[in-house]
């Protein structure tokens, strides 16, 4: 058997695409954040070449100065938004995840046979307010409040807020904030360009992409400076978690705008819990087991439902959170453990006498 | 001379009740108890928690960290380690601390929590091969 040393970024599962040797992390599939970084460059190169040479002249040389400063900016927010963890949430190993399933079952007592065992939620009481934790199937972990897990990505992500194409990843915990300034310097570039655009108009193409941007991103900016005020998130806007009916409220706004801006903006640095670029020892040929835990019963496709992009009645079980669990211990019984050593084929033993 | 084989693994879930900050539960669990006592446990998480409260503070100096990487396009945080990552170090140190001190010398092995996404701290049980250790 030959062991040789890999980087873990190698063995994660999930569906996230990683470059220059697991310091970038990003989704599958990229091609509308090209799209993005093609439009923005595209344009100022437009404005840099066609409309600044004109307004250095006639107005100020300082303009086309700040407009490459943003620029510049905006490339940075957008580059720093596509490419760190958002805030993926490691799945279990087997040993904790089994730690969990008998957790699970020793609350749920004994299920008469032929019925559907409860949905798995666990309850917690954050600031006077009952939070229900759901169990990913596929993380084979209960999801921290305010985590969800992406069928895009197929990674629970903290504080998971939305996944945006445009950017390719998610936007969580860890990125939410460089996404957010990304917005808003994008549409204080694309107001600067517009601007300057309407004052001397040298390309229409210029104009039309800017006034289209213009209304998106705005509106986008807007709509996330309404969210960080209120310290929620676009998932949770979209489920109505908070929506307060059933005198249903935030528990995690601190019910001050400014502080709740301090918070999502300001905040500590969370650090990446995906220690991507370490190393492990993987054992070549056969056992990958101890590298990919989940990957055996991970391919439950009802898991998927755990989606975060449907709208879910708020707190409520949806009927699709009991079937999963039929077929996670139908699959359960299958594989009990996961760490059974490969058996060396007599060929292998062959060559080692050689 | 063999390593001794783990006899089991126990793991101490995230209390949620304050919210989403890092905080790990005090409950003892039952399968330790022939092993450590409750209090030095608890000390060991009171004092988890605590590192993990002081490197998510929201206050005067974060939110400076926080304006600060800001105004240079967190291009800072490319040469200086945040806040948080400073305190992660002083608990890895911690914890290597507990586990040479107690933990080892009891067949037990505390598992940092950034090794598992900050969801739980393991607890590896060594099986116990001393003869007539009746605890």
């Amino acid at each position: 058997m030959i062991t040789r040393k890999v980087r873990k970024w190698e063995k994660l599962p999930g569906k996230n695409t990683f470059c220059c040797d697991g310091r970038v992390m990003m989704a599958r599939q990229k091609g509308v954040f090209y799209l993005t970084l093609f439009l923005i460059v595209g344009t100022c190169s437009l404005f840099f070449a066609f409309e600044c040479p004109y307004l250095a002249v006639h107005l100020s040389p300082a303009i086309p100065v700040f407009a490459a400063l943003l620029f510049l900016f905006v490339i940075a927010m957008l580059l720093r938004t596509s490419f760190s963890d958002p805030g993926v949430l490691p799945r279990a190993l087997p040993e904790e995840a089994t730690f969990i399933e008998m957790e699970i079952e020793a609350a749920n007592g004994n299920v008469p046979a032929g019925q559907r065992p409860p949905p798995r939620i666990r309850n917690v009481q954050i600031n006077n307010q009952i939070v229900k934790l759901k169990y990913c199937y596929t993380c084979k972990i209960f999801r921290p409040p305010r985590a969800s897990h992406c069928s895009i990505c197929d990674n629970c992500v903290d504080r998971f807020d939305h996944h945006c194409p445009w950017v390719g990843n998610c936007v969580g915990k860890r990125n939410y904030r460089y996404f957010y300034m990304f917005t808003l310097s994008l549409s204080l570039l694309t107001i600067y360009i517009f601007t300057f655009d309407i004052v001397h108009v040298s390309t229409v193409l210029e104009v039309l992409v800017c006034f289209f941007t213009l209304w998106s991103v705005v509106g986008l900016t807007g709509f996330h400076t309404y969210l960080i005020s209120l310290n929620q998130t676009t998932n949770e806007d979209i489920k109505g978690s908070w929506s307060g009916k059933n005198r249903v409220q935030n528990p995690y706004s601190h019910k001050n705008i400014f502080k709740n801006c301090c918070e999502v903006l300001c905040g500590p640095a969370f650090p990446s819990v995906l220690d991507r670029r370490g190393l492990m020892q993987e054992d070549s040929p056969a056992s990958s087991t101890s590298a990919a835990p989940s990957s055996s019963s991970s391919s439950n496709p009802m898991s998927q439902t755990m989606k975060t992009t449907a709208p879910l009645i708020p707190n409520e079980h949806t009927p699709d959170d009991a079937k999963p669990s039929i077929a996670a211990s139908a699959e359960k019984s299958d594989s009990p453990k996961e760490e059974d050593p490969p058996t060396p084929q007599p060929w292998v033993a062959l060559i080692k006498l050689i | 001379l063999r390593p001794p084989a783990v006899s089991s693994k126990v793991f101490v879930q995230r209390d949620y009740g304050s919210g989403t900050i890092s905080k790990f539960q005090t409950k003892f669990p039952s399968e330790l108890e022939s092993r450590l006592d409750k209090q030095q446990f608890d000390e060991t998480i009171q004092t988890l928690n605590n590192l993990y409260a002081e490197a998510e503070k929201l206050g005067g100096k974060s939110y400076l960290e926080g304006c600060l990487a800001c105004l240079t396009a967190y291009t800072i945080f490319l040469c200086m380690e945040t806040h948080y990552e400073k305190v992660l170090k002083k608990i890895s140190r911690y914890i290597k601390d507990q586990n040479e001190k107690i933990y080892a010398p009891r067949g037990l092995l505390l598992t940092d929590p950034i090794e598992r996404g900050l969801r739980v701290v393991e607890i590896t049980i060594y099986e116990d091969r001393s003869i007539g250790s009746g605890r």
